[in-house]
């Protein structure tokens, strides 16, 4: 990595230093042109400049897809999250594409019809042709992705009661997020900021019978492959649960429930057997190594994705997903609601 | 008409010369005359554009290298960085200030305020606004918006940091976070004056485009700059007073105790008494505006470019309905796109869909226009003025920017990217950057007319240079930390060890950041050194076909000293031959528009 940075200040210095060589040499001259319009000279040599940017570009683009993709993220880890990442290769292809052709014509022509004395332009006013041809294909193109898009849309924002998923409460305050699953009756008791008073920290209705089996948790674990509906609620400012590895996001409004439902596909561990996972918790644990930090295990998580105050950086929460047997045990140890309360 | 609308205008330029003369105060500082008025917003925005990148340029050092201690934050931040440690509320206030500046002080004001300004008279053959009194105080407004905002980042809490799209209920509850106190009253009383600013030269570029067109110049004979200012000006009149009830309703929260967008809120161990308003309501009002914003900022670049592209190509632009067409629809369109930012807001996931198919058709004109630049460069007989680099990199950095919008605009994927280093990649390399573009290339081409001196060229090809690979720098690697799923607005990314291997992809883009702030001084150094010390302009440098340059060199009230001139033809007759293949006028490759048509000149109907 530093020795790329290394090679672009260089190149960039060695860019500025030939510019500024370029001045003395033109101020030495006595006859030198001064009107500071682009002379034959200066065509010439900025016609080929943009060729030679046209490869920086591509160089750049490439070096970037080359190195940097191994940062991105592995392969969805929920249902939808496979429709998610084709139509993302999709539109992904489709713009390199275009950014491909378009950029090299622009260059070309910029290098290839760099101005020269003597040289006559075409007086080329309109084409309705071609106007017509660069019109419909746009047009073309994307009313396909406006479908295909629109079909993923609904399909993945629409829930599904049928399947009867497991119903979650994800609860945002500045700085962290609490969990709160319905229990066995699987509906949540009725909550308000109202209601919130010593251990009842979410604001739950205690009159509510819905409420008691209600078990809260600061950890969030979910069973392979059964659809989860998050209902989400803030207490103070916006937040917004993103949950990048599951391809799923949806803001957490004070005042209102939200919801975005998925169905996680991988488990924890398995993902942490993935092989772009291996890799990339390698590379960071060599970083954190030669940093002296701990070393690192990869696990999901959910982070706050929407400015929130000044510890937003900071707002996450673990997500652990199990098969279906290890879930129930898990949540079997956690206290009920009205366990917590009586508690007290 | 015009002639007779005119004719007072004339009149009063007549006796100027020998009534009344001009003070220090009205020819510089209250000047009604809107070539002043430009440089004025001109100068404003530009030293804005230093604090706004300069903003940048702290936050990227602490996001490259995080809270580590650096002499330049303790010196520029005192209190804000203990041991010269940024601390994360700091960090929120200067993205916050450096979107708003960059947004709309320098970009709104100080791109469309100076060249709707400047070109509009000039252009369609006006003596000046049709309102002098109402652009003195546009300006004088602005101003003033820029000092209130300026202030704020003194206030004891700190500026407004709720990020520059001021979301309550943060931005309404200072116990939410400090800058939504004071800061945020200040930023809230700072763009309301700007917005009246804006309201104001609005209308009166709307006015002066509709009324004072010169003999013969009908709509279809303007050049593209002017057309792209005035459905800029149309947009600005629909948006801005939505943003300014938005901040009305806003303030009323904050100050007043009513619930629009606040409701069932616990902080601080207690329970606020707001109840029943909705945080989605304000986004829908800042968003209306907020969109619209965007082609404000656009729109005047892709003008200038068309106009800068045209005379250096020594060629018409090409498909000039077509050029009108996709500006009348990317304005249109732009004010029924709102709610893509808000896809998982919690509104309803319908609409998502309606504002998916609204924003994906958007780039249907855009890509029209992409391609109409490139086939204008084709077959040209390219002048490579620093103005002409500029708009072919803006044409390169629109394309760039505008297809990663095909995937933001798409409801679906928008659900893994939104806010995340994509987007922020995405919009600075379309709006910011091509945006900034149009204003180099404008300054570039426009200084002759504006300062009657020339800048160097030579200077102008380094600061291109540099930018142009610094921009492609700071903002293609910037896309992969979107797809790593790295949040924007986060202090420092260590409290993921998730992220820790992007720590070098965020070091290359603040050293690329820094390198591009640092070329800029070469521009500001060419601008006000030019000023002075350049050479002397002729009257129309670039032989160029508009009406600006039949303009004397030398500022006078009212732009032509004798009759206003009178227009034939487009503005594009660049290389225009007879059929024996001869230029129109021998030896000359362009018809200027106030040149009437010549024997065996072939009509075609522009």
């Amino acid at each position: 990595m530093t020795p790329f940075l290394i090679i672009i200040v260089i190149a960039l210095l060695a860019v500025t230093g030939w510019q500024i060589s370029k001045i003395f040499e033109l101020s030495k001259t006595p006859d030198a042109d001064t009107s500071q319009v682009a002379n034959n000279k200066d065509n010439e040599n900025q016609g080929k400049l943009m060729m030679g940017f046209a490869v920086f570009l591509y160089l750049l683009m490439f070096y970037c897809f080359w190195t940097f993709t191994n940062v991105t993220l592995p392969d969805a880890a929920s249902e939808h999250g496979g429709k998610y990442d084709n139509l993302m290769l999709i539109s992904m292809l489709l713009i390199m594409f275009v950014q491909i052709v378009t950029q090299a014509l622009l260059h070309y022509f910029a290098y290839k019809y760099r101005g020269a004395a003597g040289k006559k332009a075409l007086f080329y006013a309109d084409n309705d042709k071609l106007e017509f041809i660069w019109t419909i294909i746009p047009v073309i193109t994307l009313a396909g992705l406006i479908i295909y898009g629109l079909f993923t849309w609904t399909d993945i924002m629409s829930v599904n009661e049928d399947e009867d998923p497991i119903v979650i409460e994800l609860y945002a305050q500045q700085f962290s997020w609490t969990a709160r699953y319905a229990g066995d009756d699987n509906t949540l008791g009725e909550a308000n900021v109202r209601f919130i008073e010593g251990m009842n920290t979410l604001g739950v209705d205690q009159e509510d019978s819905y409420a008691n089996d209600d078990k809260v948790v600061r950890e969030l674990h979910l069973p392979v492959n059964k659809p989860v509906l998050f209902k989400l609620r803030s207490q103070d400012v916006l937040h917004s649960a993103y949950f990048p590895h599951f391809r799923a996001q949806m803001n957490v409004v004070p005042g209102m429930i939200t919801q975005f439902g998925f169905t996680p596909t991988v488990t924890t561990e398995e993902m942490r057997n993935n092989d772009d996972i291996v890799d990339k918790v390698e590379r960071i644990n060599d970083i954190r190594r030669e940093n002296g930090d701990d070393s690192y295990e990869f696990d999901y998580f959910l982070l706050c994705n929407k400015i929130c105050g000044q510890a937003h950086y900071n707002m996450q929460m673990k997500v652990v997903v199990e098969s279906e047997a290890d879930y129930e045990a898990w949540l079997a140890e956690q206290a009920t609601f009205e366990e917590s309360m009586s508690e007290e | 008409m015009s002639a007779v609308v005119n004719a007072p205008a004339h009149d009063h330029h007549e006796d100027h010369g020998h009534h009344h003369k001009q003070t220090f105060i009205s020819k510089y500082i209250f000047s009604f005359d809107h070539k002043m008025v430009a440089k004025q917003f001109l100068i404003t925005g530009l030293l804005m554009g230093i604090v706004g990148i300069g903003m940048s340029i702290l936050f990227r050092i602490q996001l490259a290298w995080p809270e580590q201690s650096f002499a330049i934050f303790e010196a520029l931040l005192g209190k804000w960085a203990p041991e010269g440690v940024m601390t994360p509320n700091i960090y929120l206030a200067l993205v916050t200030i450096h979107g708003t500046i960059m947004v709309f002080f320098v970009l709104t004001a100080g791109l469309s305020g100076t060249f709707s300004n400047l070109l509009i008279p000039l252009q369609i053959g006006a003596r000046d606004m049709a309102s002098g009194f109402m652009n003195m105080l546009s300006y004088w407004l602005f101003f003033l918006a820029c000092v209130i905002m300026l202030c704020s980042l003194f206030v004891e809490a700190g500026p407004a940091s709720s990020g520059w799209t001021i979301y309550p209920p943060l931005s309404a509850l200072p116990q939410a976070i400090g800058g939504s106190g004071m800061g945020m009253t200040l930023w809230l009383v700072s763009m309301a004056l700007f917005i009246a600013s804006q309201l104001l030269g609005g209308i009166n570029y709307i006015v002066t485009v509709i009324n004072l067109r010169t003999k013969g110049m009908s709509m279809t004979r303007l050049p593209l700059t002017i057309w792209a200012f005035f459905v800029t000006a149309i947009l600005g009149l629909v948006s801005f007073p939505v943003l300014l009830s938005a901040a009305l309703l806003l303030i009323m929260d904050r100050s007043f105790g009513t619930s629009f967008f606040l409701s069932d809120i616990f902080l601080d161990g207690e329970v606020l008494s707001h109840h029943g308003g909705s945080p989605v309501l304000f986004e829908h009002l800042f968003w209306f505006l907020g969109h619209p914003e965007v082609y404000i900022v656009i729109l005047p670049a892709l003008g200038i470019t068309s106009e800068v592209v045209a005379t250096n190509s020594r060629k018409p632009i090409f498909g000039y309905r077509a050029m009108i067409a996709s500006i009348l629809a990317i304005g249109f369109l732009s004010t029924i796109v709102w709610g893509h930012h808000m896809f998982v807001s919690g509104m309803n996931p319908f609409l998502g869909s309606v504002f998916t198919f609204t924003t994906l058709l958007i780039a249907i004109p855009s890509a029209v226009k992409a391609f109409n630049y490139i086939t204008t460069l084709w077959k040209g007989n390219l002048q490579m003025n620093p103005g002409m680099l500029f708009s072919i990199g803006l044409v390169s950095t629109f394309i760039t920017g505008g297809l990663t919008g095909i995937i933001l605009g798409d409801s679906t994927l928008d659900i893994n990217v939104h806010d995340t280093y994509f987007v922020v990649a995405h919009f600075h390399l379309v709006m910011g950057i091509s945006a900034l573009y149009g204003l180099f290339a404008g300054v570039y081409h426009w200084f002759p007319k504006m300062f009657g001196r020339m800048m160097n060229k030579n200077l102008g090809y380094i600061h291109f240079w540099v930018t142009a690979v610094g921009a492609y720098g700071v903002f293609f690697p910037m896309h992969f930390l979107g797809m790593a799923g790295l949040p924007r607005r986060y202090y420092t990314n260590t409290a993921f060890p998730y992220f820790d291997d992007l720590a070098d992809i965020n070091v290359i883009v603040t050293v690329c950041a820094i390198i591009t702030a640092l070329v800029q001084l070469v521009f500001i150094y060419n601008f006000f050194s030019s000023m002075f010390y350049g050479k002397k302009a002729t009257m129309n440098p670039w032989k160029s076909n508009t009406l600006e340059w039949t303009t004397p060199v030398e500022h006078i009230h009212g732009n032509w000293p004798g009759e206003l001139p009178v227009v034939y033809r487009w503005a594009y007759d660049y290389s225009k031959t007879n059929s024996d293949g001869e230029y129109v006028i021998t030896g000359q490759d362009y018809v200027p528009q106030n040149i009437p048509m010549q024997e065996n000149e072939e009509d075609l109907h522009h």
